[in-house]
């Protein structure tokens, strides 16, 4: 009798346990899927259409239901992250949220590191660093810790001061003070117009704008930007002499001296080359043979003749074509052996 | 751009200034919600209570403005510019178009994607009597429908909702406070906006269950044209700056089955050395060490 009453009461207490459980469980085909940086669920589920065409009451009972289910899955992902209590033992329960997965453009472009300013780049050429200073300084007039620069200044304020000396060397009869004040002026401008200029040397580094012909589509091939580079070397004023390289970019072949007629070699260089090309030059005057072989010349222009007639009349009355081009060519057949 | 020559000469337009700038990682993303030249009663209160979901995170211009974002965008992108807000909601109302909503987004104070909702059924939070949960809660957001992954418009919109209702970035969140609860539903053409506040009763294990309670604005809305950015447009706002990926650990690897690998790189060792641990069975007999000493300090035999 005892074990029968143990048994029951097992059975009951299972009960119990698969009765919570189902409360909190969800049945649903397929799976939810979950970006909890975002609190975000995206349920994949078609939604029973035609219940949730008809109006009304049982249209908005359909959407909670579905709501609840979706909510309660999500609710009990977030529930199983890491959580521990802020604030010591009584604080609230607090989660560690993931970073959020689901990508999202940005609001504006990712910033741009700007070019260093001319002092930045002799800076770090000379290997100079900046050196920490202290931002109040001792004034020996007035026996105090003062400000190095800004209102009560510690070397006195400037616009106060009552003496200025002549230095050697200079005109006395000079106005010391219009020449402190102008030279004041002039360095104000001068440090203005070097941040104006780093600021146009940053935004002309920043937005190399090409031509429109010239943008890269993402559809060129590698010769077609080659060339589009070089065309764009090219058009500067002094048609790409002076243009610096690309870190990556290899150094220009020779043959950029544009061709026989403007190839310069250095005057002291290969003077085995040189000779010999006297030498030739002498030999090719010297001889009764004309440097020139006509037949070959001739020969040579009837082919290409052909060449271009032949395909000016593609498909146009091929057979008759065939016999008549297979009788122009003998000719020049014959020449080719008679060439040389 | 010409503010730039313009140094900010106090500390407080320079922080303005600052705040503006493009970042690495950027600020919560505020709204701007216009009424145009002709809004009806609808529409204001439309934009009244997302306004009062989104906040602190939007602007609600009281005035009209009479503008069609579809024709001309100028007044948007300065506005935007001004109040340095990214996301917009314009609303609008005439014979053809009754019940105009236009959610939109801007990259770089330009328009980005603009997708033009119809409301049909709009029951607001005033309508609802019932407590509400505190203004700037992050809500927990919910898509239902295979049409939202099928349609690129509808993937367009799903994208610009969560832009738009998602709040700001947290590493952390109180469990309690999960109250809000946005759930958008797409079927049959229409796309069912409801907000609900969540309860959280308890169920005898750890989770808790969830009841849900109708509480703030529910839309019923259809979607009329769109205007969506062409695809390298996209892929530009989309492309994340290198320095915002989590910097790889080295010598850590993880496994399909999710176990976690460590290498440890050691120098070359002379095992003959190697310290083990002592057992007594392997130690050496004083027989045995008295063979390897070559027999030079031999044991004394005792003389019977």
């Amino acid at each position: 009798m005892a074990a029968v009453r143990v048994e029951a009461v097992l059975a009951a207490a299972e009960e119990q346990e698969a009765e919570k459980r189902r409360s909190i469980t969800v049945e649903k085909e397929l799976e939810l899927e979950y970006d909890l940086g975002n609190l975000l669920a995206v349920d994949r589920n078609p939604p029973p259409a035609a219940a949730l065409r008809g109006a009304g009451p049982r249209r908005e009972a359909l959407l909670r239901a579905l709501a609840r289910d979706n909510t309660q899955l999500l609710v009990s992902r977030l529930w199983e992250l890491p959580a521990e209590r802020a604030g010591g033992a009584g604080g609230p329960l607090v989660a560690q949220l993931p970073q959020p997965a689901f990508r999202l453009p940005r609001e504006k472009p990712p910033p741009k590191p700007r070019p260093p300013t001319r002092w930045e780049q002799f800076a770090r050429l000379k290997g100079i660093r900046r050196k920490k200073k202290t931002s109040l300084v001792w004034d020996e007039q007035a026996k105090e810790w003062r400000r190095r620069w800004g209102y009560r200044r510690a070397g006195g304020d400037p616009s106060r001061a009552w003496l200025a000396e002549v230095p050697a060397g200079a005109d006395p009869e000079e106005d010391q003070f219009a020449r402190l004040r102008r030279e004041k002026r002039e360095r104000v401008a001068r440090n203005e117009l070097n941040r104006l200029r780093n600021l146009a040397r940053a935004h002309r580094a920043g937005s190399a704008v090409p031509a429109a012909p010239l943008h890269p589509t993402g559809h060129q091939d590698r010769d077609e930007l080659r060339r589009v580079a070089r065309v764009a070397r090219v058009s500067t004023a002094s048609l790409g002499r002076f243009q610096p390289r690309l870190p990556k970019e290899p150094a220009e072949p020779p043959s950029r001296s544009g061709g026989k007629k403007r190839r310069f070699e250095p005057l002291l260089g290969n003077l085995a080359a040189e000779r010999s090309r006297q030498l030739e030059l002498l030999r090719d005057m010297g001889s009764k043979k004309p440097v020139l072989d006509i037949t070959r010349a001739v020969n040579k222009q009837l082919r290409q003749e052909e060449a271009e007639a032949a395909a000016a009349n593609k498909g146009k009355k091929q057979s008759k074509r065939g016999k008549r081009g297979r009788r122009q060519q003998r000719p020049g057949r014959s020449g080719k052996k008679s060439g040389g | 751009s010409i503010y730039c020559y313009r140094k900010p000469k106090t500390k407080r337009a320079k922080r303005f200034l600052e705040k503006r700038e493009p970042k690495l990682n950027e600020n919560t993303k505020n709204a701007m919600l216009i009424k145009g030249g002709n809004a009806n009663l609808t529409v204001t209160e439309v934009l009244k209570d997302i306004y009062a979901v989104k906040k602190p995170f939007a602007v609600l211009y009281k005035r009209k403005n009479i503008t069609r974002p579809f024709e001309d965008q100028t007044s948007l992108e300065f506005f935007s510019k001004k109040s340095d807000c990214s996301l917009f909601l314009f609303g609008s109302h005439n014979k053809k178009r009754p019940n105009n909503l236009i959610i939109g987004r801007m990259f770089d104070y330009h328009v980005l994607d603009m997708i033009e909702l119809g409301v049909e059924k709009f029951v607001s939070l005033k309508e609802i009597k019932n407590s509400k949960c505190p203004e700037g809660t992050k809500p927990m957001l919910i898509f239902a429908g295979d049409v939202f992954d099928v349609n690129e418009e509808y993937r367009r919109l799903k994208s610009l909702l969560i832009d738009f209702f998602r709040g700001p970035t947290v590493p952390n969140i109180r469990l309690a406070g999960l109250e809000y609860v946005l759930h958008f539903t797409a079927v049959d053409g229409k796309i069912y906006m409801r907000s609900y506040k969540v309860l959280l009763k308890k169920s005898g294990c750890k989770i808790p269950r969830i009841e849900l309670e109708e509480m703030g604005p529910s839309l019923d809305l259809v979607m009329r044209r769109t205007h969506l950015a062409s695809d390298d447009l996209y892929k530009l706002s989309m492309k994340q700056p290198k320095g915002l990926k989590p910097k790889k650990k080295k010598n850590i690897s993880h496994d399909a089955f999710g176990t976690t690998y460590g290498r440890i790189h050691m120098q070359k060792q002379d095992l003959s050395k190697l310290q083990t641990r002592k057992v007594k069975g392997l130690k050496k007999r004083p027989a045995e060490k008295s063979a390897e000493d070559g027999g030079a300090t031999p044991k004394k035999s005792k003389s019977a």
